[in-house]
């Protein structure tokens, strides 16, 4: 798998004008890689990884997934929102089948593999709940379970855990971790939360803000077989403080203002 | 009696927003139809009315019992059932799949918000006579009057459902390998199941009103026709008694759909 982007710009047209809000980002994400691209809100990161998917069009530049230019969403590009994006009237079961459903696949092959990745998202025992009878961090892992299910070349997830309170969270990003050793999927995703983003990823993408740049690349060299203690490493630290001074160079209001001067249209 | 006094107390009765007991529900919705009847009763026997103006409460049940001896009050009952079921279901089935194109496709909505908004504040009795006109008197005229008469109500309901359904459910499924086709029928008419059953449950009201008043017009049977034979023999006791009987069955659908909510879409019920 390899997922190139090049010379990426979108820019959206308003009443006061147009304004840029990604500006020549070039990416990419290779097989059973862990990427996260970290910005603060207005960096365009949502965006970004909408034209991933194929949600939305960039204005110029490039998409390529395998040599293949990105021209609407397909299964081969999972998503995991922010949001529950759950069906409210299946049963996870259902709801974990419905992509393998909709690709035609016979009804004990559907199955078999829902069971599977039930099996390794832990869910196992709420197959025949409906989501509504789940709590926010089960919603999400049977998201996730749902997008793995159509074996996607990238699985990408747009801030999945920013719903969730801080300790379900951490919980989060360990099963996302283990799921991602066991499976080796390849993952863009993408948070404001650097700590986060340190923690799941082999490599990091920091985006400024106003327009969305790829002001710097990390390459994080923690070992992969990570656990919350991790944390307390003091190179942990060192990458979460870098990082976050970083963003606090570019994000304040004021400099905003002065790169851009529509800056408050966003 | 300790219900009762519970009832009196106004920091009970008067909590904003907040559950009140079992009891104490079943206690107020029973007293709901119980305190009309007895206003009703005190009314009729001490009020100085005639009783051809208001008939006692026994003089309506006897004039009941005698329209079910003669076999008019199940005639004419099943006969307006009837026409509202046809008409209803008709209009029903023509609104779902209008109401989700319409709020699916804002192209569709542009071509046909308009006229249908239009159309929809010409009040439904106003088409009888040109129905007469084309259709004459029978079947077909009640259950057209019935069909204009909801169809439009039943649309609108359904297209507000379809553009409240949250984005990201279409995208995601986009994701998921989703054609258009299959979002149609796959998730968007599911996830509104729960809005066509309560706007059918609405909207019924108005296809039984519109029933009794396309035979008061015109007609040879059914509840209305049967009022406007009482009223010409003075017969308020079987006036009233059709009254009650088009409330009942008013209130015997109203909960039958909730029922049929609850049964069908255990998903969406205390969403």
């Amino acid at each position: 798998m390899h997922l190139k982007i090049t010379n990426l710009n979108k820019s959206f047209s308003t009443k006061r004008g147009s304004i840029v809000a990604l500006k020549d980002i070039n990416m990419h994400v290779e097989t059973s890689e862990f990427v996260c691209a970290v910005g603060a809100s207005g960096s365009g990161k949502s965006t970004l990884l909408r034209m991933i998917a194929g949600l939305e069009t960039p204005t110029s530049g490039k998409i390529t997934v395998d040599g293949t230019e990105v021209k609407g969403p397909g299964a081969d590009r999972g998503l995991v929102f922010q949001s529950y994006t759950l069906y409210p009237w299946m049963t996870v079961q259902k709801n974990v089948e419905f992509g393998l459903k909709l690709q035609g696949l016979p009804q004990k092959e559907r199955w078999e593999l829902a069971c599977y990745y039930l099996d390794i998202v832990g869910l196992t025992q709420f197959a025949d709940s409906l989501p509504k009878e789940l709590s926010g961090g089960m919603k999400q892992r049977v998201a996730i379970a749902r997008s793995l299910a159509c074996h996607p070349k990238v699985l990408l997830m747009d801030e999945p855990f920013g719903a969730l309170d801080v300790q379900t969270k951490e919980r989060m990003q360990e099963y996302l971790i283990e799921i991602w050793q066991r499976i080796k999927c390849s993952i863009l995703m993408i948070t404001h939360d650097v700590e986060e983003a340190v923690f799941l990823a082999q490599r990091i993408y920091v985006l400024s803000a106003r327009p969305g740049t790829i002001q710097q690349e990390f390459t994080i060299e923690l070992p992969e077989n990570r656990n919350y203690k991790i944390k307390r490493e003091p190179a942990f630290y060192h990458y979460t403080d870098t990082i976050l001074e970083l963003l606090r160079g570019t994000n304040t209001e004021e400099s905003a203002t002065q790169i851009s001067p529509s800056a408050d249209l966003l | 009696m300790t219900t009762n006094s519970k009832l009196l107390k106004p920091t009970i009765f008067w909590q904003l927003a907040e559950e009140i007991s079992e009891s104490l529900k079943w206690v107020l919705m029973t007293l709901s139809i119980i305190i009309p009847l007895v206003i009703w009763l005190l009314v009729s026997s001490f009020a100085p009315i005639e009783s051809v103006f208001l008939p006692s409460p026994l003089a309506v049940i006897q004039a009941l019992v005698n329209l079910w001896q003669q076999g008019f009050l199940i005639q004419d009952t099943v006969t307006s059932f009837l026409r509202v079921v046809g008409g209803f279901f008709l209009g029903g089935f023509c609104a779902i799949p209008l109401g989700i194109l319409m709020g699916a496709f804002p192209s569709i909505r542009s071509l046909t918000e308009p006229v249908i908004g239009v159309v929809r504040y010409m009040p439904a009795p106003a088409f009888i006579p040109l129905l007469v006109i084309y259709l004459g008197i029978g079947e077909t005229s009640k259950v057209m009057l019935i069909f204009i008469g909801t169809i439009f109500f039943n649309t609108l309901m359904i297209m507000d459902a379809v553009k409240f359904i949250p984005k990201e459910l279409i995208e995601v499924t986009y994701t998921l390998g989703g054609l258009r086709k299959q979002i149609l029928l796959q998730v968007i008419t599911p996830y509104i199941i729960p809005n066509i059953l309560d706007a059918f449950r609405i909207n019924m009201a108005a296809a039984w009103n519109l029933v009794v008043v396309a035979e008061l017009l015109a007609a040879d049977n059914g509840l209305g026709k049967r009022i406007v034979l009482a009223q010409k023999f003075l017969r308020t006791d079987e006036i009233f008694a059709c009254l009650i009987v088009l409330g009942v069955i008013g209130f015997a659908l109203d909960l039958s759909f909730r029922l049929l909510l609850r049964w069908t879409c255990k998903w969406s019920v205390n969403r």
